[in-house]
């Protein structure tokens, strides 16, 4: 890019813009500018502060400032019983709010020592590999929206509408739904709710084929995209990045397979990588990671054993109500775990599970006590965050919408 | 607004002309969509195909205040964004309706914390609350119902050449 | 287990005379060490060819709220090759609230531990931009610590006038 210098200024014009100044005429046109693109702009996600350094249309530094949405979660924790903790879980990264409940029952479940039986566990495979498809689709659209494709976000949108109504039937919410419990899920899966599973995954695959037609020939949109916010597997590793983002980078990296929770063990499927580095490279992982979801959930129905769905063991899990309200253990076992929590024993644990954004992890200390002493989460989105600098040096401000979008930060779960 | 304030110089505006303002000002409502957080989700699953919010006239959500007559507040406030929220509603021209959408909003939701402001009617005033963690989009379009009648309920005549309010430098950075 | 072998060798290969207490509890391993020795402990983590330490995951503290050691510092860093997870705990005392930063080893800790020192007030030697991360800058308090009130202190924070 060429630099203006003095010559192709007016020496008027010049005179009149630095009448009141003390700047020179050099400093004038050499100076850099600081812009804010604030905490309220349509393309941050959310709200994310971003101090631009500009020279021109060039970035030269990027500092983003976090905290906008800080809301207390590990303070709230230290203050609640397990049970109370669920629907703020869902709030953390609320684009696909029952992949958090999940971890969170994990956690808890791995602190008190006691294991969901197999048909909740695939409930919870297949409602996980849901809520990866309304987050991927949710990030495809607002990408293509950042780059200025509108139609792809509305029939994006317009998928995750029948994932919503899946869950609508499940559970009762559409969205926020705090479906899981601790020893298992709340209540088991209606045949309407399967019926409808199975109706969408076999019409989901010619629909996402239809929006890709709109996106991956565009010239626009591949030249916006190609080339843009590379960074190498080793940076990506060193700057803590994780989810389709790292394997956008080429590094064959999933916690479904490094280490195995639930029964990813027995699915097949394959993890999604891509070479490049660069933004269309994260797009293309993200796309192509929901037509490996729609294989596990085909694999998950076809094995899903018949059985019940909450765990039997009463001094930890909570009964179910109807027999609260006949029976008398139960009644007394409800109002010791709503009282006085569910007493895990003395520990700490770190479970991590692979959200759609990245890695998802609850660090629990007990003390043996209802309440945890410290909860700390360890959010995917905070820690993408912190590749953005490094990412956006020198590139220009409509890349920095394109890069922002590609790494797909959440900031409820940023911010906390 | 000052048209309106031209008009009605002379101390009287015929019933026509009023309600021919008040329909096409009820009809076309612009929201400023402040989307902070899972509230925002649901503003935008209301613009989508299955409970489009474009019939109701509400076809452009502009992110610049400047254009806007409805700001619909989606998702928490924080201490340290209520400044910024504050800062967009002063830019918005007169006449401006609030929409607290979500518990959050209304009374600080479930969040009894450090850094959450217990409401926004404690800085901002509000015309409707909306109650729902979040509100289904149904309830939303129900809500700008709302502002529509209460849009029509007021006569162009009310509107006069105002001064403006000072305003205070909130923010130095 | 191997890894705790493994580790238990290197360490007494490099650091002869230290205290390394190893603890292992549902299948995780947590070495805990003297907070003096923190960045050598990681180097030798990240750097030996057979461990090869490169994800750091999450940096951390806990409040024990007790007069002595009333900080933990606890890191969790995942090795690639061996697909393991190690968790390192150091004490920090409230009187001398600092321990050395790793941001010269692993890049991510940066906005981990300014988070930490957001929350906790520990301080972190050699940190290249430690200031606050969530809260504003002009907040005096630690909210994470035991004794600060989940309602906050009223006053702390400014609220624009109506």
């Amino acid at each position: 890019m060429q630099k203006i210098t003095k010559e192709d200024v007016n020496p008027k014009i010049l005179d009149a813009l630095l009448a009141d100044t003390e700047l020179s005429v050099e400093d004038a046109l050499e100076n850099e500018m600081i812009l804010n693109m604030g905490p309220q702009h349509p393309a941050t996600h959310g709200v994310l502060r971003l101090l631009l350094r500009l020279d021109g249309e060039t970035v030269m530094g990027c500092v983003p400032e976090l905290g906008y949405l800080h809301r207390g979660y590990e303070k709230l924790a230290e203050n609640m019983s397990y049970y109370e903790f669920i629907p703020h879980t869902d709030r953390l990264d609320y684009l696909s709010p029952m992949a958090n409940n999940v971890a969170w029952a994990l956690a808890v479940e791995k602190l008190a020592g006691i294991e969901a039986p197999p048909r909740a566990q695939y409930i919870r495979m297949i409602i996980t590999e849901l809520a990866r498809i309304a987050s991927h689709l949710v990030a495809i659209g607002a990408l293509a929206m950042d780059i200025g494709a509108l139609t792809v976000f509305l029939w994006t949108l317009r998928e995750r509408e029948k994932i919503l109504d899946v869950w609508d039937i499940l559970c009762g919410a559409r969205f926020t739904n705090s479906y899981t419990r601790i020893g298992g899920v709340a209540n088991d899966a209606q045949p309407e709710a399967i019926a409808k599973v199975k109706w969408f995954i076999d019409q989901y695959l010619e629909n996402l084929d239809e929006c890709e037609k709109l996106l991956n020939t565009n010239r626009i949109f591949v030249e916006r995209l190609d080339g843009v916010g590379i960074i190498t597997a080793d940076d990506a590793i060193d700057l803590g990045l994780t989810g389709p983002s790292l394997r956008g980078s080429g590094v064959d990296f999933d916690l479904r397979r490094a280490q195995p929770y639930l029964f990813y063990n027995e699915m097949d499927f394959k993890v999604i990588t891509f070479p490049d580095g660069d933004s269309l490279a994260r797009y293309f992982v993200r796309a192509d990671e929901t037509r490996e979801s729609i294989k596990i959930i085909r694999q998950s129905l076809d094995k899903m054993p018949q059985g019940e769905t909450l765990l039997n063991q009463p001094k930890k899990v909570l009964p179910k109500k109807a027999e609260i309200y006949s029976k008398m253990e139960e009644l007394i076992h409800d109002f010791m775990i709503v009282n006085f929590g569910i007493n895990p024993p003395v520990g700490e644990i770190y479970q991590a599970v692979e959200n759609p954004k990245g890695e998802l992890g609850f660090y629990l200390v007990s003390t043996g006590e209802g309440h945890p002493w410290k909860c700390k989460i360890r959010s995917p989105s905070m820690v993408n965050l912190q590749s953005v600098p490094h990412l956006v040096k020198g590139r220009m401000i409509s890349d920095v919408v394109a890069i922002v979008g590609s790494l797909d930060p959440v900031m409820g779960e940023a911010d906390k | 607004m000052g048209l309106e304030a031209k008009l009605n110089h002379e101390g009287f505006l015929t019933t026509t002309v009023d309600a021919l303002v008040e329909w096409s000002r009820k009809n076309s409502v612009w929201p400023m969509p402040m989307g902070i957080s899972c509230c925002a989700i649901e503003m935008m699953a209301s613009g989508d195909p299955k409970y489009d919010i474009a019939r109701f006239g509400s076809e452009v959500m502009r992110f610049t205040p400047r254009q806007c007559d409805l700001m619909i507040v989606a998702g928490t406030v924080t201490y340290k964004m209520s400044h910024v929220v504050k800062k967009i509603y002063d830019q918005m021209p007169d006449p401006k309706w609030v929409i607290a959408m979500g518990a959050c909003t209304s009374s600080g939701g479930m969040y009894r914390t450090y850094s959450v402001v217990q409401g926004i009617d404690q800085f901002l005033p509000v015309d409707i609350y909306l109650a729902g963690c979040p509100p289904r989009p149904d309830n939303l379009l129900n809500a700008l119902i709302q502002i529509q009648d209460k849009i029509g309920r007021t006569r162009a005549r009310e509107f006069q050449d105002q001064p403006l309010p000072e305003l205070t430098v909130i923010q130095n950075n | 287990m191997e890894l705790k072998e493994l580790l238990d060798q290197k360490l007494k290969e490099k650091f002869s005379g230290e205290n390394f207490i190893f603890n292992e509890y549902r299948n995780e391993l947590t070495l805990s060490f003297d907070k003096k020795n923190v960045v050598s402990v990681c180097k030798l983590l990240k750097e030996d060819p057979d461990l090869q330490f490169k994800l750091c995951e999450d940096i951390t503290a806990v409040d024990w709220a007790k007069r002595k050691d009333r900080f933990t510092v606890v890191y969790h860093i995942f090795s690639l090759k061996l697909n393991l997870r190690l968790a390192l705990k150091a004490n920090v005392d409230e009187a001398d609230c600092n321990i050395d930063s790793v941001c010269s080893i692993w890049k991510t800790a940066n906005w981990h531990e300014r988070e930490t020192y957001d929350m906790y007030g520990i301080k972190f030697n050699n940190h290249p931009d430690l200031r606050r991360f969530y809260m504003p800058e002009e907040f005096e308090y630690h909210p994470l610590r035991k004794d600060f009130p989940l309602m906050g202190i009223p006053g702390s924070l400014p609220l624009p006038k109506k």
